[in-house]
């Protein structure tokens, strides 16, 4: 028994990715009901919506994107 | 320390980034792997696909020519018209191949015995970027001048003086590098995280009911399983979305350089 009294073993990008993916997961969420609201107000103009919401996603979905990538880029 | 020796998972080695190396198929051919020769045969797909298709097209569509047109009215109507207008039709053939193209390339990834996404390798998407990055330029500045393009997207017209001081440097770097290398990253990393994904269940399923059989190892497995035929499904989703946010976000850079933003 050494004097540590808990240690958490593994690799530091895991923990990284899970950091970078905070901010688009809350993003992601904002885009689709903000989506879904105007769809409901405005049913005519689903394609129009539709299209720039996915526009959104993949601007948000990028971030966590290169999260992953660095994940693996800097493994200690 | 009870549960770790059950379900054997200090054996269970998780797959990791040697998916993604592959050793030549032709001695002396550094090069030459399997994602180029997929990358070729992705090519070759859709140059026969469209030949067979518009070829020679009869005014009552039959066979393969209602896939094509199927194929080329969603281009056109969901990707090309909504940002480029009325010039979407001189782009169309640059923009319909690299739909065709990227998709088939992740479809890859999905399909037995193939089974690698080549745009998970980022040299392959980086050369579909940077070919469009280079498009992006010379057409700003054939059609907004040398001095023209770079003016319109660093000094937007309408806000107070003081905020260019931020907003010039922000919007060269984003505009010009920063949103091309997001081009290429997000295609790039989708496909190497989904068959990374998919390359962890499956493995799951092989150690917990194959190699290891185990009582509580085995509804691992089976999750394992289950999860894999779920996470495929996903990711056919993924790959075709993928593929259309791709040439979407092309015409949407070729319709900033076109004309400046209002």
């Amino acid at each position: 028994m050494s004097g540590v009294l808990a240690e958490v073993t593994g690799n530091l990008g895991s923990i990284g990715y899970g950091l970078a993916a905070i901010g688009p997961g809350v993003g992601i969420g904002i885009i689709f009901g903000q989506g879904v609201q105007a769809i409901a107000r405005q049913p005519e103009a689903y394609g129009l919506i539709r299209q720039n919401m996915i526009l959104g996603f993949v601007f948000a979905e990028a971030l966590a994107l290169i999260g992953i990538a660095l994940a693996f880029v800097f493994r200690a | 320390m009870s549960a770790a020796p059950l379900l054997a998972a200090d054996e269970f080695q998780a797959p990791g980034l040697g998916l993604f190396d592959w050793p030549p198929l032709v001695e002396g051919a550094a090069w030459f792997n399997k994602p180029a020769l997929l990358a070729l045969v992705a090519a070759l797909l859709v140059i026969v696909f469209v030949y067979a298709a518009f070829s020679r097209p009869k005014l009552v569509p039959r066979g393969v020519q209602n896939i094509g047109e199927l194929a080329y009215e969603f281009t056109r109507e969901q990707i090309a018209r909504p940002f480029l207008g009325k010039d979407s039709d001189r782009w169309m053939p640059l923009l319909f191949s690299m739909f065709l193209f990227v998709w088939i390339m992740n479809l890859f990834g999905s399909i037995i015995f193939v089974q690698f996404p080549v745009m998970s390798r980022i040299g392959y998407p980086a050369v579909l970027a940077i070919g469009v990055w280079v498009l992006v330029m010379y057409l700003g500045i054939k059609h907004q001048g040398p001095i023209g393009f770079f003016k319109n997207v660093m000094f937007p017209p309408g806000l107070p003086g003081w905020i260019y001081v931020m907003v010039a440097p922000i919007e060269l770097v984003s505009t010009f590098f920063l949103r091309h290398i997001t081009h290429a990253i997000r295609l790039f990393a989708t496909m190497m995280a989904g068959h990374l994904i998919i390359a962890l269940f499956s493995e799951v399923g092989w150690h917990f009911l194959f190699v290891q059989l185990t009582p509580l190892g085995a509804p691992v497995g089976v999750l394992g399983v289950i999860m894999t035929i779920l996470l495929t499904a996903f990711e056919l989703f993924i790959q075709a979305l993928q593929a259309y946010v791709f040439a979407l976000l092309t015409a949407m850079f070729i319709n900033d350089a076109l004309r400046p933003a209002h």
